[in-house]
């Protein structure tokens, strides 16, 4: 097998690309909404609310769906959620609201909270009608330090609340990992730029992009002239492997190539391995994987150290995947990586023996750590934070997947970004 | 199966499904598609007086209220009698007739409150070779601003009065149709029978706006602009049809009254209700209407397979649940029965707690050691049925009887706290 590594773009038509990257979870009409949201039981104290890291009230906005008050639904999941719309397409239900909704007890079908929530809220985005008005102004300034999903929940609840907001961003658009790092399929259309427009449109925030803590701004600096930072910088860097030959060509982490995926403009240029070796076994391996797929890889096999059962990807990724055409070997950790100048395969330990995968690609997508950040105190790479995201660090806050709680969902990381905003809101009102 | 022949004032049918007198049995057409799906009759659209024909409103003649999978709960029209001339209609129904001589064919008629209008026309009806006419004191909308449906049926003077007419014009049986938009339906029932009706059919339809257009603020529907009130029909009104039909059938004075029963009947079941509250054979209309004829497939079936079960014949059924109603102070209030909840069966959704938290009793737990649970707390329940009725599971909670059959039924009537309690035993 050894020779040049087989690496080339259109190895699918066009048009196949296309359909391989259109929407995984097709929008609701109205009668399908409709009928969809009469199967809400409306319950008490609802479980599904309960699971919603952000506690969307959702018996009442599916309620308001029914009644045909769209924009009330909108409003319902945006109070508490500002990227209701993102986080329709990309949470994983399944293990969150739709887990936990009674239907499943008899019928084991869920009401689906998901693309309810979809219906709900493409509208007022799509058309971008605000929903929220800032309250007067505060004459507070907050710097907000990421332009994800954290960074961006917190600018929206501080504007609202009437405070001016900067965010330093280090990328040249905002979004985070929704614009960077989820999977094509599940936000077509330049959705995450369309969200970030809309949060943004709400005034009272300026963002400054290709701006990166460290290299372009200081922490000491931002607390020097801002009355509080929110710090929304996610996890940086692509966790190494560790072992012989992760420093060969072909070797690549899967977050890098994604964002590049998401920032092609034409997906039959961008180059593809004919055999891809995907390590890992969380969502950006799943989704590494199916768009390797996608992208026409002829043969890709995911390979993760442990059991199904302790894959952080959900079952119904994990489903997604294989029924996309990947290969899932498991409990089986990589051992060294194969070739001379480029990885020509991986060799794997398992059942106290070994084999070989041939690959012209080699994805490593085993986790992320924080970007080394001087000032606040830090466990297990991650910010150390209170129950109200305060750092160790006097008027900065965290939230999102820097901080120590932070589980790598866009979910999470609005609600932290909200829950420190609410809380930063406190604190100057208090000055 | 069981057979469900129908003999209702002496006009037989293979069923007791009969298409009510509606849109769907107004022409020929219409009832030829009906016998051959196999209803048992129809009541043929109400004919007008002889004359320029009536004048129906060419924009929308219904309204509808659904569902939000677009199934339809309620429905109603403001259409009028048969716009068609006199002539064409009595022309197909004779021919119907001949061609079906099984099925039942009556004749639905309204006609000004004067004598001769009805010695003129009801012999051209019976001339046709009909079974029976059924007399429409009931159309609430249109022509009863012309002193006709529901304006008689609306004063029981009036009722006693057009009914003797049609029974002195006419020699085959007469059935009186009934308006719901009064406040007692025993005063019009008497004066049917005064008159001498063979039988009343109820309910026509209610008075009914179905809502408003939220983009024009006008009502709807409308035609041009403005709308009027319409008669409603379907499965919402069925509680109000059988209430009165129960009514009638319960009376000592009317209870011998024959009665086609009508009102919102989809399935086999609204046909058994009817049939056990007293009625003796049923009309259908707006099931039909949102259906199509082929309903008749499980109206039938349905009945027939449920006489087998129960092993009985159809007039066994007939009648079998009147003994059952009777006046709220005759209930016997020393029955006592709980609420029980089916843990296995409990989804926990909860709404039987915050409905009876809110509105009643406070009678269920939402946690029970630390979980999620909802229990009865006996102390509090008072038997009212409400968290049966919302539960979304069937059969997970039902109502269990915890007084003792033994201990002396005690009713209003004789109760301590009623002032005007029967003393005699005291």
């Amino acid at each position: 097998m050894a020779g040049q590594p087989d690496i080339r773009n259109s190895r699918l038509a066009q048009d196949e690309i296309a359909a391989n990257f259109s929407d995984l979870h097709p929008a609701l009409s109205r009668s399908e909404a409709l009928i969809e949201a009469d199967r809400c039981y409306f319950c008490f104290d609802a479980p599904c609310t309960d699971a919603c890291p952000t506690g969307i009230d959702i018996p009442a906005f599916i309620q308001k769906i029914r009644s045909d008050n769209v924009k009330g639904s909108a409003r319902t999941i945006l109070s508490e959620n500002i990227m209701g719309g993102m986080c329709s397409r990309v949470c994983p239900t399944e293990v969150l609201c739709e887990e936990a909704c009674v239907r499943n007890t008899h019928e084991e079908k869920p009401v689906e909270i998901g693309l309810l929530q979809r219906y709900a809220t493409d509208p007022q985005i799509e058309t971008g009608q605000q929903l929220f008005a800032r309250a007067a102004p505060t004459g507070k300034r907050v710097a907000v330090v990421g332009g994800g999903p954290a960074g961006l929940s917190c600018a929206h609840r501080l504007a609202t609340l009437g405070h001016d907001v900067v965010i330093f961003n280090r990328d040249e658009k905002v979004g985070g990992l929704n614009e960077y790092g989820i999977a094509a399929y599940k936000t077509v259309n330049d959705f995450a730029q369309t969200e970030a427009d809309y949060i943004l449109a709400i005034g009272g925030i300026e963002v400054r992009n290709n701006c990166a803590l460290g290299a372009d701004v200081s922490l000491t600096d931002l607390r020097n002239e801002y009355d509080a930072v929110f710090l929304g910088i996610g996890l940086g860097r692509s966790n190494d492997l560790g072992i012989d030959g992760e420093d060969k060509d072909g070797v690549v982490n899967a977050t890098d190539y994604i964002a590049e995926l998401r920032q092609a403009g034409d997906l039959s240029e961008l180059p593809v391995g004919r055999t891809v070796v995907v390590i890992g076994g969380g969502m950006t391996a799943i989704d590494i994987a199916v768009q390797s797929r996608h992208l026409g890889a002829e043969q890709v096999h995911m390979v993760y150290r442990r059991g199904p059962e302790n894959m952080s990807a959900s079952a119904f990724e994990q489903a997604l995947a294989q029924t996309s055409g990947v290969t899932i070997h498991h409990r089986a950790p990589p051992k060294q990586i194969l070739g001379d100048e480029h990885v020509t395969g991986v060799e794997f330990e398992a059942d106290g023996g070994k084999f070989v995968l041939y690959a012209d690609i080699v994805f490593k997508a085993i986790g992320q750590h924080l970007n080394g950040i001087e000032g606040p105190a830090t466990e297990n790479g991650r910010i150390v934070i209170d129950g109200w995201h305060r750092t160790s660090l006097d008027r900065v806050w965290a939230g999102g997947d820097c901080v120590i709680d932070g589980d790598d969902l866009t979910v999470t990381a609005v609600q932290h970004g909200k829950l420190a905003a609410i809380d930063i809101d406190r604190h100057l009102g208090e000055q | 199966m069981a057979d469900l022949k129908s003999t209702f004032l002496g006009i037989e049918s293979p069923n007791p499904f009969w298409l009510a007198s509606a849109p769907p049995t107004d022409k020929a057409y219409n009832v030829n598609r009906a016998f051959e799906a196999g209803w048992g009759g129809v009541v043929w659209k109400t004919l007008g007086e002889e004359g320029p024909p009536i004048v129906n409103v060419s924009g929308p003649r219904y309204g509808a209220l659904h569902s939000n999978e677009r199934r339809v709960i309620g429905f109603n029209n403001i259409e009028l009698i048969t716009d068609r001339p006199l002539q064409t209609n009595l022309d197909e129904i004779r021919q119907i007739k001949r061609d079906w001589p099984d099925r039942a064919v009556v004749v639905s008629v309204m006609l000004p409150m004067n004598e001769e209008a009805w010695a003129k026309h009801l012999p051209m009806i019976e001339d046709t070779g009909a079974d029976g006419l059924e007399l429409n004191f009931g159309c609430p909308h249109g022509m009863s601003e012309r002193g006709m449906g529901a304006a008689v049926g609306q004063v029981p003077e009036y009722i006693q009065m057009a009914t003797e007419w049609a029974k002195s014009a006419a020699k085959i049986p007469v059935i009186v149709k009934l308006t719901p938009n009064v406040a007692s339906i025993l005063p019009p029932a008497k004066a049917a029978q005064a008159g001498g009706a063979d039988a009343v059919s109820l309910i026509n339809t209610v008075n009914s706006i179905m809502r408003v257009n939220y983009d024009t603020l006008t009502m709807y529907p409308t035609t041009g602009g403005m709308g009027t009130h319409g008669g409603y029909c379907g499965e919402a009104v069925k509680p109000i049809a059988l209430n009165m039909v129960a009514e009638i059938a319960r009376t000592r004075e009317t209870g011998a009254l024959p009665i086609s029963g009508i009102g919102g009947i989809t399935d086999w079941r609204d046909a058994v209700d009817f049939l056990a509250l007293g009625a003796s054979n049923v009309q259908v209309c707006t099931a039909a209407m949102v259906y199509g004829f082929k309903i008749i497939d499980d109206l039938a079936d349905g009945l027939s397979t449920f006489l087998d079960d129960k092993g009985m014949a159809l007039d066994d059924l007939i009648g079998k649940a009147v003994p059952s109603v009777t006046d709220w102070q005759h209930l016997n209030l020393n029955y006592v029965e709980k609420a029980v909840i089916d843990q296995d069966l409990c989804i926990k959704c909860g709404r039987c707690h915050v409905v009876c938290e809110d509105t009643s009793h406070q009678a269920i737990t939402h946690t029970v050691d630390g979980e999620r649970r909802f229990e009865v707390i006996d102390d509090e329940c008072v038997g009212c049925n409400l968290c049966v009725s919302v539960c979304p599971v069937d059969s997970c909670i039902t109502m269990k009887q915890v007084s003792d059959d033994n201990d002396a039924p005690l009713a209003w009537t004789d109760h301590p706290n009623n002032p005007m309690r029967n003393t005699e035993s005291e």
